[in-house]
């Protein structure tokens, strides 16, 4: 193993290694973990020509400020956010996002904030070196699982990373804007635990998005939707996109660290093809659900997964 | 018997067996359990990411970029249910647990009106079936305790429970397999890792429908077999 790495000058709010996801563990209580926003992670790695699957640094609203100590890189960070690099001589320079940069001995790069968005993604050619837990590179804080013994980054934490630069080129890539509070979701499980009105409220009335949201879920707060039936279900597996509702009648969306099993009823499931955009709509934002039926919701899966593939072949050399 | 087939979101099945918590219920869970987790290993049944068995449901989460609803709907109503069998996956454990450590024994005597020593008795003749594992990793939530020890949980939570108690509430037995908070009745606590984050090849020790049995060790047993 060769002995380049970062160093951590300020780890930011929430900066955890994340991949695709660690499966097939939820009957063990493992929840999925995994990139939040699946899209940017995509790019981020796509940019520095590295495997789909791997792991990269997510951080939220506030990124960190790294130091490169020892080796030479080249990077790309996805999503909107505002980043500088900052040469040996300290001369600073503003990045842009869905880029490639080359990075030498004693740079340093500071992820100042996501504009507008929670989620950023920080990418590096070859990859970080770290060892994956059941085949996945992902940081479940919650349960220690992961590197950096399951923990979130820390302060003058070293991050180690495969190999030197060797592609010479750099990339950009068109990444379109997708700024949208308009979130399409299917009747969930108990949906017919709700009354009427409620069903109605739920997709006719805004609801906005709590600052107690994190990976685990997204809280959200509006007009009281009423269970008629019963606020306590038996307890059962949970898939993220559940929307469930606690005897409060205020909506939680369940996300990527969720519990393995609740026992609250869901009144709607956000569709797959909304999930990314959904996780980048900051705290304040006020949402606007609309029922569709399955067989649209795997229409929009489709374009969405077609507009992935378009973007990635905008992927072009910098000139 | 498998009552209903429907969809969570587009990505996810839910197999729901009945609104009992019993046994034979879970016992079927289990098995689909089973049968769907070889499938899908033996590559007969692609895009399964987590399948996870509750008391009285499977939830299936797939990848849609593989699968897609009908496909896995075609697959569970070509299953059949009288060739799935559980003793070929079912393990059976014993369990070390110290009952020195217990925080609720007394109370529990109290409101039970039975002797301290009768309830660890009791407890220690049940044969435990693990109905799932979950909320937190490792996590099982195991029955059928004698009607006689059902317990409602604490009317207020601990703050912090540490790793290994061992708890009851209601038919059911849990082990807490991190510090964490909780409301169970503590009778006492295990030197067993049952959830290891540093094991990839086998990281929980248990799994939905194995069965367990617990084996009463002195304090001095405990701190022995927790320092291996």
């Amino acid at each position: 193993m060769n002995n380049n790495f970062f160093e951590i000058l300020r780890p930011g709010i929430n900066t955890t290694f994340q991949d695709h996801g660690r499966f097939n563990l939820q009957h063990f209580g493992v929840a999925p973990s995994g990139s939040m926003d699946y899209e940017s992670f995509t790019f981020a790695n796509a940019l520095v020509s590295n495997d789909k699957t791997e792991g990269v640094l997510e951080f939220a609203y506030q990124g960190p400020l790294l130091k490169l100590i020892k080796g030479k890189t080249k990077f790309a960070i996805a999503g909107k956010v505002h980043f500088q690099i900052i040469n040996s001589k300290n001369e600073t320079i503003n990045g842009e996002c869905n880029r490639t940069y080359d990075l030498e001995e004693g740079e340093k790069i500071d992820i100042l904030a996501t504009n507008k968005t929670v989620y950023g993604y920080f990418a590096i050619e070859g990859g970080f070196s770290v060892s994956p837990f059941c085949k996945s590179v992902s940081t479940l804080s919650r349960a220690n699982i992961g590197p950096n013994e399951g923990k979130k980054i820390n302060l003058k934490n070293k991050i180690f990373f495969k190999k030197n630069r060797q592609e010479k080129n750099n990339y950009i890539m068109s990444v379109p804007n997708k700024n949208n509070n308009l979130i399409r979701v299917l009747r969930g499980p108990q949906h017919d635990y709700f009354s009427d009105s409620s069903k109605k409220d739920f997709c006719s009335k805004n609801y906005k998005i709590s600052n107690l949201t994190d990976r685990m879920g997204m809280r959200l707060e509006g007009t009281f939707l009423k269970n008629i039936v019963s606020t306590n279900i038996r307890s059962e597996g949970i898939i993220k996109g559940s929307i469930q509702v606690p005897a409060d009648g205020q909506p939680i969306v369940l996300l990527n660290d969720h519990p393995t099993i609740g026992g609250y009823p869901k009144i709607a499931n956000v569709i797959s093809a909304d999930y990314d955009l959904l996780v980048q709509r900051v705290p304040s934002t006020n949402l606007l659900f609309k029922y569709i039926e399955l067989e649209e919701a795997e229409k929009a899966f489709k374009l969405y997964s077609e507009n992935i593939t378009k973007t990635l072949k905008t992927k072009s050399i910098i000139k | 018997m498998l009552k209903k087939l429907s969809n969570i979101g587009d990505c996810g099945i839910v197999c729901d067996f009945g609104e009992e918590v019993n046994r034979s219920i879970n016992t079927e869970v289990i098995k689909l359990f089973h049968h769907v987790k070889k499938k899908s290993s033996d590559g007969n049944l692609s895009g399964i990411l987590n399948c996870t068995p509750s008391y009285n449901k499977l939830i299936i989460n797939f990848d849609l970029n593989k699968t897609n609803t009908n496909k896995i709907f075609d697959f569970l109503k070509s299953v059949d249910f009288s060739k799935l069998n559980l003793s070929e996956n079912m393990k059976e454990w014993t369990i070390p647990i110290c009952y020195d450590f217990e925080m609720d024994l007394e109370n529990m005597s109290k409101v039970l009106k039975i002797d301290k020593e009768e309830i660890i008795n009791m407890h220690l003749n049940t044969v435990f079936f693990i109905y799932m594992i979950g909320f937190v990793p490792g996590h099982p939530f195991m029955g059928d305790l004698d009607a006689k020890l059902f317990l409602n949980r604490l009317t207020t939570p601990r703050v912090k429970i540490p790793a290994g108690s061992v708890g009851i509430v209601e038919k059911f037995c849990n082990i807490y397999p991190y510090e964490s908070p909780g409301g169970w009745n503590i009778l006492g606590k295990t030197p067993k890792k049952i959830f290891n984050n540093r094991d990839s090849t086998n990281p929980c020790l248990l799994s939905p429908g194995d069965m367990v049995k617990f084996k009463s060790i002195s304090k001095k047993e405990f701190e022995k077999l927790n320092n291996e």
